[in-house]
């Protein structure tokens, strides 16, 4: 029988929200636990038994991308291998279930198979048991067949991981096989769009333009990277609204304008780009469907309007980065631009990099204090209520969400360079993913 | 008999040996006959040859030199090089064109050759140059620095865009692009935005002092083309600038 936790999300934003309730003023830093330990489901993942030595590096590969995998979701605990039984199961008969259930190990569910290896193609045979009810069929029974190479095996790793962390949790949607984009500089003045797994495998460049690309989006279908370029056109260099296709691994054509125009965002639904552009004068926002014909002011202001998040729940609020007020500070605008609204904060200081969490909820960002770094927050609109996630560790910015709503990835100067990191969306777990050359401005895949 | 003879036939051999050898210490000592009392010859009269390579040389480069004597005990070239020895070669550079002279002087007299390198005169100094528009674009051209978070044209960069907008109306084919730059601390989104609003700022003053607009087109580089990555304030200031570039 399986136990859906369907509330744990809810569960975690009610902690957060809870445990933010308190006396928020000025001087407070607030933090949390992560608010799930208790209902978290144990799980085991028995060492995957190569069944020749040829599939021995990829058995255990794959094995420990999976044990990464589970770890990572925050949803679920990953019994420790060193207390498991020393009788493996590769196949469901060789399953001794009671064994599994017993002090130490203490699993509700185990996860076991087995690899088989040619110089073509490597098979994977995977399965989840639940081991309280051992006549059950399994929650999970999966075979893989591909291309025996790391990445091949990386990837079905990814694909399990999510199998067992979508039935476990009742259908949330897992990260594994999720992508970052991001900005790589290997030389000055040189920045290119480069792509990675979630986890900071699999590193590899996208673009190749040899000047300024920065700011990468997804589109929802994770089809597309709409970012901010530096293409020269006639001999004239401005910041313009560039597209990627990962099906072709090409630039599509996206109209250039006058002015500066960066900081493109894309609507939930895939059919239109937000983007600051100062085509008219003043770099405010404009809305436009994936072609750009006709793009259309939603903003009007004495300052300067960038980094919109589209809210990609209700498809109504987009949050923006506004100077209007002497200061970058959040703001929220209607999509017919109506209902302009600033979102105060219990202190003066620049407020940037908002970016909405996956159910619409809240609202992730960068706050320098007055006298102090950069730290990523977390807010509520509704509420104002505020979540701090980072504190003295160097600069944090630009956080993205991953689809599972409760990880963030962002940059941070922590380790020295900037560098990208990934973290629980309490602060908790941070990752580095990252280390050569300078790193920076993650956005997260939809899926 | 035999032995008689044989002794006989020894005898007359080793007369022969003796008179041989008696011969030959008379002729030792035979007294040359006296050599013919005649005049020493007069001396060799010196011989010289001189040449220079090449023979023709542009004002302040070299020519090499090169001569031979024979029968001399002095030798001198003139001008300018004096004493040398019997064979040699030296570099001369002469400011106009000579004609160089070795003079060799022996006991058989004296003897001179010539050689002449001209010097083609250099190109007449040209007149005194007007600067170049690029010279005179990064004398007259004149950046704007920025405040801290702010777009403002500050007081001075009034006379610094002065000085610009009066080159760029004095050179009516010229094109500017005015680049805005914003120092690292806010972020690369924001300073996108506040270079654009740096750059609009810098280009509507210059259309106040009477610079045609469609002269200036404008770029925010944002924070991702600094002038100076230290982290000070005298670095960011640099980094706050409206920065004018010929565009074309």
């Amino acid at each position: 029988m399986l136990k859906p936790v369907r509330c744990l999300e809810l569960l975690f934003f009610l902690a957060v929200l809870l445990s933010s309730c308190g006396s928020a003023s000025a001087q407070d830093r607030i933090r949390m636990g992560t608010g799930l330990g208790q209902t978290k489901i144990r799980v085991a993942l028995a060492d995957f038994g190569p069944r020749y030595d040829s599939a021995k590096t990829h058995a255990s590969l794959f094995t420990q991308v999976v044990r990464d995998d589970l770890q990572f979701s925050g949803i679920l605990e990953l019994a420790s291998p060193s207390f498991y039984p020393t009788q493996v199961p590769t196949v469901p008969g060789e399953l001794k279930a009671p064994a599994w259930i017993a002090a130490p190990t203490n699993a509700t569910y185990v996860g076991f198979g087995n690899l088989t290896e040619s110089t073509s193609e490597v098979t994977i045979q995977a399965w989840l048991f639940d081991v309280r009810n051992p006549s059950s069929p399994p929650v999970v029974g999966k075979v893989y067949r591909g291309g025996p190479t790391d990445l091949q095996v990386r990837k079905f790793a990814h694909e399990f991981a999510d199998e067992i962390i979508s039935k476990l949790t009742g259908g949330l949607p897992s990260v594994a096989s999720t992508q970052i984009a991001f900005v790589r500089s290997t030389s000055p003045g040189v920045k290119e769009i480069w792509g990675m797994d979630y986890d900071g495998a699999n590193q590899h460049q996208l673009t190749n333009l040899r000047s300024i690309a920065i700011t990468p989006r997804w589109s929802p279908d994770a089809s597309r990277i709409a970012f901010t370029c530096y293409e020269p056109y006639k001999g004239l260099v401005s910041a313009q609204i560039c597209m990627y296709s990962l099906d072709t691994s090409k630039l599509i054509a996206f109209p250039r304008f006058p002015g500066t125009n960066i900081t493109p965002a894309w609507s939930p639904d895939g059919t239109q780009i937000i983007f600051s552009s100062s085509m008219q004068g003043n770099p405010e926002l404009y809305v436009c469907d994936v072609n750009c014909n006709r793009p259309k002011r939603l903003t009007q202001s004495s300052g300067a309007n960038m980094s919109p998040s589209w809210n990609p729940k209700t498809g109504q609020t987009i949050a923006f980065v506004s100077d209007r007020g002497g200061t970058p500070q959040l703001y929220l605008v209607n999509v017919d631009g109506t209902g302009v609204t600033k979102i105060d904060m219990p202190d003066k200081g620049y407020v940037i990099d908002p970016a909405w969490s996956p159910n619409g909820q809240m609202l992730a960002f960068s706050w320098r204090r007055p006298n102090d770094n950069y730290d990523l927050y977390i807010m509520d609109p509704a509420s104002q209520q505020l979540l701090e996630l980072t504190r003295d560790q160097g600069r944090n910015e630009r956080p993205s969400w991953a689809p599972d709503g409760r990880h963030l990835v962002f940059e941070s100067t922590r380790s020295g360079e900037r560098q990208i990191w990934t973290m629980l969306a309490d602060g908790s777990q941070a990752h580095q993913l990252t280390t050569g050359g300078h790193n920076e401005s993650p956005n997260w895949s939809t899926h | 008999m035999n032995l008689l003879l044989r002794s006989s036939y020894r005898s007359c051999l080793l007369i022969a040996i003796a008179a041989a050898v008696l011969g030959f210490g008379c002729a030792k000592k035979v007294t040359p006959p006296p050599p013919p009392k005649q005049e020493a010859p007069p001396p060799a009269r010196p011989t010289v040859t001189l040449q220079a390579n090449p023979t023709s040389i542009n004002k302040g480069e070299s020519s090499t030199l090169t001569w031979n004597s024979t029968d001399a005990t002095q030798l001198s070239i003139d001008p300018g090089v004096g004493t040398v020895t019997a064979q040699g070669s030296t570099k001369v550079t002469p400011s106009d064109s000579t004609t160089y002279t070795i003079t060799a002087t022996g006991p058989g007299g004296s003897a001179s050759a010539t050689t002449a390198v001209s010097v083609n005169a250099p190109p007449p100094p040209p007149p005194p140059k007007e600067p170049s528009l690029r010279e005179l674009w990064d004398r007259d051209v004149r950046d704007a620095y920025f405040d801290y978070d702010k777009a403002d044209i500050r007081e001075d960069a009034r006379p610094a865009l002065s000085s610009t907008a009066d080159f760029l109306k004095a050179h009516p084919s010229v094109k500017a692009t005015i680049e805005g730059h914003c120092d690292e601390r806010g972020s690369t989104e924001y300073n996108l935005g506040l270079g654009d609003r740096r750059a609009a700022a810098v280009k509507q003053y210059l259309v106040s002092l009477g610079v045609s607009a469609d002269r200036m087109n404008t770029v925010s580089f944002g924070k991702e083309k600094p002038f100076c990555v230290d982290h000070n304030e005298s670095c960011w200031q640099q980094n706050r600038r409206g920065h004018f570039v010929m565009a074309n």
